[in-house]
């Protein structure tokens, strides 16, 4: 037994279709298909007159079209917007008729050629409107997405612009250290301000490489963290360039000691894969006291001139603002 | 299913009554951020005291305040592509009641771990049905009911719904439709023309 079907369950099933006859003109479309077609006339015409043939290459004739039923077919019409669709071309009944079935291409699928469809439009067992309705869900679902990613990306910025951690030592940084500066003024607590630059730093990092080089900071920081009172500020502001803020601490004789001690620590060898790491210190001091209104600025200058009179002094040791080293 | 709750009011909020107006209810709920992430899970300890503050704030019971949550979710037009998806259900509104039957199938194809109430439509003949819901908070049974009429305006329906809780986490929504065509309704195209 066969099953014909008519035109009107043609158009039901397939509301894409057009259905030609053995020589490739058009002699019926579904109501889909026409709508989709708008103005460009469809009934009458010769097939390959309306639409270009994308895909397979090389297909150029309707003969060669319709010798091989049930091939994939990309399809574009020629004239106004190039709406391109996919589908077969299948054989009614060896009558010498065909009916080439379609569908929208991806890239036309999103806004449907631009036809103003409606979901009556298609029949109810193509996905085409599902399809439509997760593109659009999944837009909503990305654009969110999306959003939680730029709030948590500003989050992050904001939150690294107000670290006060030197990530690598885990030391105060520069941002703390100047916090700590400003109190101290406001406070008009007297305080003693240590410059400390590593020496011979840049060898261990040239000729061990990084590793070997943060292994060395990292010691250093530690060894300054246990020297001084829990009360005293310890930053790492560059390289190999360290800050001590040390409130109440005024005495020269016990910065000093403090100065010595410090230079012993540091000198003492870094173990870093199999292998020791020496490196020493050369410090500038100056104290609170010394100005009528301790100026952050003013003082951070004073303790790196007072440093680089250490450096120049054959480096291992201490200076205090305003003396002799 | 709390935590999106907490993120709608708080886009409803903002939108109908300003952000100041949001932020008084996180201080009275004393949460310690004040935007909800709709991907992010939240506990009921967090969700539970700021939706109390809202409905404390606007003076309203719980159940209006989550009835014209579910109306600004599908009505309001920063909300547009809700009222896009749920339109998908059906080219009238007796179609959409009996899309929701697909609605949580239709979500998990999007958001895999969307856990959405089960709804089950009961047609009773002459225009009644019944909407049964389970595993839904009261709050979320409100919200349905909100979003229903709304969609039944944006059909151009004219409609009754009524909310029945029953025991537990379940509630059935009566709703009859007095006439599917009362108006033109709002016009919905498949796909957003292109220009």
């Amino acid at each position: 037994m066969t099953v014909t079907l008519a035109d009107g369950m043609l158009d039901l099933a397939m509301p894409m279709h057009l259905r030609l006859d053995a020589g490739g003109r058009i002699v019926g479309a579904g109501p889909a298909m026409r709508k989709t077609a708008h103005t460009r006339a469809l009934v009458g015409q010769v097939l390959l007159d309306v639409f270009a043939v994308h895909r397979p290459a090389g297909l150029r004739t309707f003969a060669q079209m319709s010798a091989r039923p049930g091939r994939r077919l990309v399809l574009g019409f020629r004239e106004g917007r190039n709406v391109e669709f996919r589908g077969h071309i299948l054989d009614a009944a060896g009558d010498g008729a065909f009916v080439l079935n379609l569908t929208f291409g991806l890239a036309d699928l999103p806004d449907l050629g631009g036809a103003g469809l409606t979901a009556a439009d298609f029949a109810p067992t193509d996905p085409t409107v599902d399809t439509l309705y997760l593109l659009e869900a999944k837009q909503m679902a990305f654009s969110e997405m999306r959003r939680l990613v730029e709030r948590l990306r500003g989050a992050k910025s904001v939150a690294e612009e107000q670290a006060f951690t030197d990530t690598l030592t885990g030391l105060r940084n520069r941002r703390a250290l100047d916090q700590v500066m400003a109190q101290s003024r406001e406070r008009a607590e007297p305080f003693a301000l240590c410059q400390v630059d590593l020496d011979h730093f840049k060898q261990v990092n040239d000729t061990h490489g990084h590793a070997a080089g943060d292994a060395v900071l990292r010691a250093v920081a530690a060894r300054l963290s246990h020297s001084v009172r829990a009360a005293d500020t310890v930053a790492r502001v560059g390289g190999d360039e360290f800050i001590l803020i040390l409130p109440g601490m005024t005495d020269e004789a016990t910065l000093a000691r403090i100065a010595r001690r410090i230079v012993t620590d540091i000198e003492g060898p870094v173990r870093f894969e199999g292998r020791d790491h020496r490196v020493s210190a050369s410090i500038g001091i100056t104290v609170s006291t010394d100005y009528d209104d301790p100026d952050p600025v003013r003082m951070f200058a004073d303790a790196d001139a007072a440093l680089y009179r250490s450096k120049s002094a054959g480096r291992a040791t201490h200076c205090f603002h305003g003396q002799p080293a | 299913m709390s935590a999106n709750l907490a993120r709608a009011m708080e886009s409803f909020v903002t939108d109908t009554y300003g952000r100041t107006v949001w932020q008084d209810m996180v201080r009275a709920a004393r949460l310690d951020f004040d935007s909800f992430e709709l991907l992010f899970e939240y506990p009921h300890t967090v969700t539970e005291p700021v939706l109390d503050a809202a409905a404390d704030r606007l003076q309203r019971t719980r159940a209006d305040l989550m009835e014209d949550l579910g109306t600004y979710l599908v009505s309001h037009p920063r909300m547009v592509g809700i009222r896009r998806l749920l339109r998908f259900g059906g080219d009238d509104f007796e179609t959409f009641l009996d899309s929701l039957r697909e609605l949580p199938d239709r979500a998990r194809l999007v958001l895999p771990d969307l856990q959405l109430p089960s709804l089950r439509l009961k047609d009773e003949g002459n225009g009644a049905y019944a909407l049964d819901c389970s595993k839904a908070s009261a709050d979320l049974c409100g919200v349905l009911v909100g979003g229903i009429r709304a969609m039944a305006d944006d059909y151009g329906a004219l409609v009754t719904t009524e909310l029945k809780t029953g025991p537990g986490n379940a509630c059935r929504i009566e709703i009859v439709v007095l006439s599917s065509r009362f108006t033109p309704g709002r016009a919905f195209e498949l796909a957003e023309r292109s220009t």
